[in-house]
């Protein structure tokens, strides 16, 4: 891949016994969003130490536009920013801290003002340019890191969970923001979070860390759909996860055994398979019990409901349908079914939606 | 109380009608102290940088050595001085005994201890993650570490106030190394001292105040400094 602006190979970072990090390569392109996603303690902000070039791997190398780094680092952060979680701000006014990078790059007065002026504005933070850092809210202090970051207009850009500090709105509005900032950038980006919306809402691409190792990498929309393994599909919000075993397949479509139900789903699989059944709560929709009515579900299976919880502005249904299977269902269908624990309906899935795992 | 209240008023009759031998001693004082601080500064904030931000093997002990140097006694320091700037000592050839400089490296080898010790915690109190990100802004080693000294300028002007405070306050090395020679290393601390013995508690009256109001001026000076809150 010429094109890697920003690369790892064969790196590998041990603190004491433990491996904190081990990718064998990854990379990313200009203008590329990366999306790391991985649980806490997976190895992500590690991952952007050694991108960043701010912590030495065990072993293995960065690479910048293909070439092995190497030789003093200052001048390969010059063309790197990152932000943090914390917004790690100087006791200094907005502008001067948005002005930072450029002051350190010897940067003349003038074209620093001009730059700084443009990215508060971006930012939403023209007004808060004379107000000294120390008195901004969460919302102004990480706005703040992410123009001083942007103002330098890096060539690679690190963002270590910026979102992960700020309450629901002000990180929505940011998140907005950010995502028409990085529309324009020409930056290669890697952005590393917990949370999964996160990862959707700005990845081009996706890798999901966990335990050090890059376990899948691909599109936001291929790793939702077809999670690689058990514990990948946890993670990014598959609930349903149940063992079962492929009968017979036929015209690509298999019948799979998951206690003494069958469900279809389609998959590369062969009879005999042991595989795990994987079903995102979203793509069950829940009927009436005896309900016949026209669908295109191929899945029809009877269930008692086992459990209600509210889940924002959604309604999250455990059923029983021979194995656990947990819906996602609006409150209006809650009401319209008048469901309540014990109640039994039927669970309708299309064979599409149900992803196998052969184990 | 008779005896404060006329010493009080020759002090202010001494201080304001520019009486010469007072002015020298205070003199005296400001130059010697104010060189020793200087000193401990330079020497301290190096070594409360590279114990901070380069962790060296051996750091706790290192910096247990400077938090017990902070109760250094100046009269073992004064000793220590002394022996070693004797004409038959080791840098008794240099001749500085009984002279300002000796005066100096005593209030510095005094003062160094405290401003080392509060300079590491004050750059200790700063966020580390914070060199992390000035790092990642793309700064170098100096500049991370001058915006790093800056962050904590209002800890580490209290270093440099204790530092000073150190230093003129003393009087045991001072007398013990400079001798207390009128003219050449007699300082507001060892000539109170002396007119005391003299029963002339006017005069030591006078250079007690001067003493304070240097004191008061200089630490006032670095407060305002120091809760200026000036961001450029």
């Amino acid at each position: 891949m010429s094109e890697s602006r920003i690369g790892l190979r064969g790196v590998l970072v041990a603190k004491g016994r433990n491996t904190v990090l081990d990718i064998e390569r990854l990379d990313v392109r200009a203008g590329e969003v990366l999306a790391v996603v991985g649980p806490n303690g997976a190895g992500k902000s590690t991952l952007i130490g050694v991108l960043g070039l701010l912590e030495k791997p065990t072993r293995g190398e960065v690479s910048f536009e293909g070439e092995p780094v190497s030789g003093p680092y200052l001048a390969y952060r010059r063309r790197m920013a990152v932000v943090f979680q914390e917004p790690l701000l100087l006791e200094a006014t907005v502008e001067a801290n948005v002005t930072t990078g450029l002051v350190l790059r010897g940067v003349p007065r003038e074209e620093r003002r001009e730059r700084a002026r443009r990215w508060m504005e971006r930012f939403g933070i023209g007004r808060l340019a004379g107000r000294s850092a120390r008195t901004l809210s969460g919302g102004e202090a990480q706005r703040t890191s992410l123009a001083r970051a942007l103002v330098l207009e890096p060539e690679v850009l690190l963002l270590d969970e910026p979102f992960a500090a700020l309450d629901e709105p002000t990180r929505q509005g940011l998140m907005d923001d950010l995502a028409r900032v990085l529309g324009e950038s020409g930056a290669a980006t890697v952005l590393v979070t917990h949370d999964r919306n996160e990862a959707l809402r700005l990845g081009d691409r996706l890798a999901v860390l966990m335990d050090g190792r890059i376990r899948q990498e691909g599109t936001p929309q291929g790793i939702f759909a077809a999670p690689a393994d058990e514990e990948v599909a946890a993670f990014v919000g598959t609930e349903t996860i149940a063992p079962g075993r492929v009968e017979e397949v036929a015209d690509g479509l298999a019948s799979v055994k998951v206690g003494e139900r069958m469900i279809e789903a389609g998959g590369d699989v062969a009879a005999g398979d042991g595989v795990l059944v994987c079903v995102r709560p979203e793509d069950v929709t829940i009927g009436p019990a005896g309900d016949g009515g026209p669908t295109s579900a191929r899945n029809r299976l009877p269930a008692t409901v086992a459990r209600i919880t509210p889940a924002g502005p959604w309604v999250r249904v455990e059923l029983d349908a021979g194995f656990p299977l947990v819906a996602l269902i609006t409150k209006q269908s809650l009401d319209e079914l008048s469901l309540a624990p014990g109640s039994a309906v039927v669970a309708r899935l299309k064979a599409t939606a149900v992803h196998l795992i052969r184990r | 109380m008779d005896l404060i209240w006329d010493g009080i008023k020759e002090a202010v009759r001494l201080i304001f009608t520019g009486d010469a031998y007072v002015y020298e001693v205070a003199l005296t004082s400001l130059y010697v102290s104010g060189t020793a601080t200087l000193i401990a500064v330079v020497i301290g904030f190096g070594i409360a940088s590279l114990l901070v931000f380069r962790a060296p093997p051996g750091r706790t002990l290192a910096l247990s050595a400077f938090n017990a140097g902070m109760a250094l006694p100046p009269v073992a320091v004064g000793l220590l001085v002394a022996i070693m700037l004797w004409r038959t000592g080791p840098l008794g050839a240099l001749g500085l005994l009984f002279s300002p400089t000796a005066i100096i490296i005593a209030q510095a080898v005094i003062a160094t201890p405290v401003v080392t010790a509060l300079s590491v915690v004050a750059l200790q109190s700063v966020n580390p993650r914070l060199r992390t990100q000035i790092l990642a802004l793309g700064a170098s080693r100096w500049q991370a570490g001058l915006l790093l000294f800056r962050e904590a300028r209002l800890s580490l002007l209290a270093a440099v106030m204790a530092g000073f405070g150190a230093a003129i306050s003393e009087v045991g090395a001072t007398i013990m190394v400079g001798g207390n020679i009128r003219g050449s290393t007699r300082t507001l601390t060892s000539a109170t001292v002396l007119e005391v013995q003299h029963g002339d508690f006017e005069t030591a009256i006078a250079f007690s105040l001067i003493l304070l109001a240097i004191i008061f001026a200089v630490v006032g000076t670095l407060t305002v400094l120091q809760q200026r809150r000036s961001v450029s």
